[in-house]
């Protein structure tokens, strides 16, 4: 049983690797144009990431995710206890399609 | 007068913005998003390619900017039940792939340099598209209604191209039981690779195009389509946010601005729900789908002016209504509250 798990898992993950290149009808990989942040002009925590786009591309994607979504989770919660003051019945709704 | 403080210096596109724009775009595209159930990319690009953003940063931008709100939206809609989590996994994989192909797609066009003009007609010729099938089906539904014919539990309805997709026997069989539907696992992960590559190319999450796949190819109600699909813009827009970044398309100053006035409008916009009947989601997403279209069209052939001001009032126009829809459902629901309150205490 676990190795039809670990084949199927295999095979899974080529898939997932090659299907994007297969799918594509573009045929040569395209070319990057480097875009360089302009770091001259800001100061602090902009600086800072401004650079890391410029230096650590993968790291910069990581921030990224990881920042929009803490940003997106604290404010959802905040925004849902600010809504739960208004007195409103914030837990159920009735489905009318017409 | 000095107005500079107005302008925000965008580091990696370059390009000085005007901030109080960007949060105004995050409120509207929270109210609009959170009441349609989808990130609002279709707004957002136009919106920050008519700020000065370049189209391929507008892209990058906007679907981080829609995973962030998208969560908020998420978090509101499944205290009211409206998110089908099983659906929304099942989905995800299809969704992934598609936008991974989508991605690569577009940066293909940005190195033949090709990019705007092809992504602006696809564009166009997919919300006319959507937007035919929104008022046809609403106008069928009429019909029906008038001739006194019911589908079931949902009551009229226009088109149920889903009635002949479940009938697609290809195991494994799924029930989906807060969508109250029952067909092959594969239907869902179909409709969500399609939807995801159109995404990923469009540089959207891919709400305005699941959102109505999901009520009328798979069968869901209009309210779970809207939560349900609003979890799979934050799984996507996290995918792809990630996956632009890596391609140097974003602009993560811009992101944090809009998220702060879409976390207002995403408020707005979810409850109003509540307070809308399924056909009336319906009809304003239709009648918003197609001024987009109308405003794209315009900027294609260079009148940068009106297609800016057509897009701006249909936000405007339906932020009002929405807003209108929301703080009248809540003002009736806190009086009925208030009277029920004081026939309690009389007695």
């Amino acid at each position: 049983m676990k190795r039809i798990i670990y084949k199927w898992s295999g095979i899974w993950a080529t898939i997932w690797m090659l299907l994007p290149s297969m799918v594509q009808a573009s045929g040569d990989k395209a070319t990057n144009i480097v875009v360089v942040a302009d770091t001259r002009r800001v100061t602090g925590v902009m600086h800072y990431f401004a650079n890391l786009y410029n230096t650590d591309i993968v790291m910069f994607a990581v921030w990224t995710v990881v920042l929009t979504a803490a940003m997106g989770c604290t404010l959802g919660f905040l925004m849902d206890f600010i809504m739960s003051r208004t007195g409103l019945d914030l837990k159920s709704r009735k489905i009318v399609e017409h | 007068m000095d107005a500079s403080w107005l302008y925000m210096y965008m580091p990696i596109a370059g390009v000085d913005i005007f901030w109080p724009g960007l949060v105004l775009i995050g409120f509207s595209v929270g109210v609009i998003g959170g009441f349609f159930g989808m990130g609002g990319a279709w707004m957002v690009t136009p919106g920050l390619n008519i700020l000065g953003f370049p189209m391929a940063f507008a892209i990058g931008t906007d679907i981080a900017h829609i995973a962030g709100k998208s969560m908020i939206s998420t978090i509101r809609h499944s205290k009211f039940g409206n998110v089908d989590y099983k659906l929304g996994f099942v989905m995800i994989i299809g969704t992934m792939l598609g936008i991974e192909c989508g991605a690569q797609m577009i940066m293909w066009l940005e190195r033949i340099g090709q990019v705007g003009p092809v992504v602006r007609w696809v564009y166009v010729g997919f919300l006319l598209l959507i937007a035919i099938m929104v008022f046809a089906d609403y106008a069928k539904a009429v019909s029906k209604k008038k001739l006194g014919v019911v589908d079931g539990e949902k009551g009229t309805e226009g088109f149920t191209w889903y009635k002949t997709l479940h009938k697609i026997n290809i195991p494994p069989m799924v029930h989906f039981k807060i969508s109250g539907i029952y067909c092959s696992a594969w239907l869902p992960m179909m409709v969500s690779f399609i939807t995801g590559v159109l995404a990923g190319f469009l540089g959207i999450g891919g709400g305005l195009l699941r959102m109505p796949a999901l009520i009328y190819f798979i069968g869901t109600p209009t309210h779970i389509a809207v939560g349900t699909d609003l979890f799979e813009v934050m799984i996507s827009g996290l995918y792809g946010a990630f996956t632009y970044t890596l391609k140097g398309r974003i602009e993560l100053v811009a992101v944090f601005v809009m998220l702060t006035g879409a976390a207002i409008g995403a408020q707005i916009g979810t409850v109003a729900t509540k307070y809308a009947k399924g056909y009336g989601i319906r009809l304003a997403f239709g009648s918003a789908v197609l001024c987009c279209m109308i405003s794209i069209i315009l900027k294609q052939f260079k009148f940068e002016t009106p297609a800016a001001v057509l897009i701006l009032s249909t936000i405007g126009i339906i932020c009002i209504y929405i807003m209108a829809i929301m703080f009248k459902g809540a003002a009736q629901e806190l009086r009925e509250k208030k009277n029920r309150e004081q026939a309690t205490v009389k007695v």
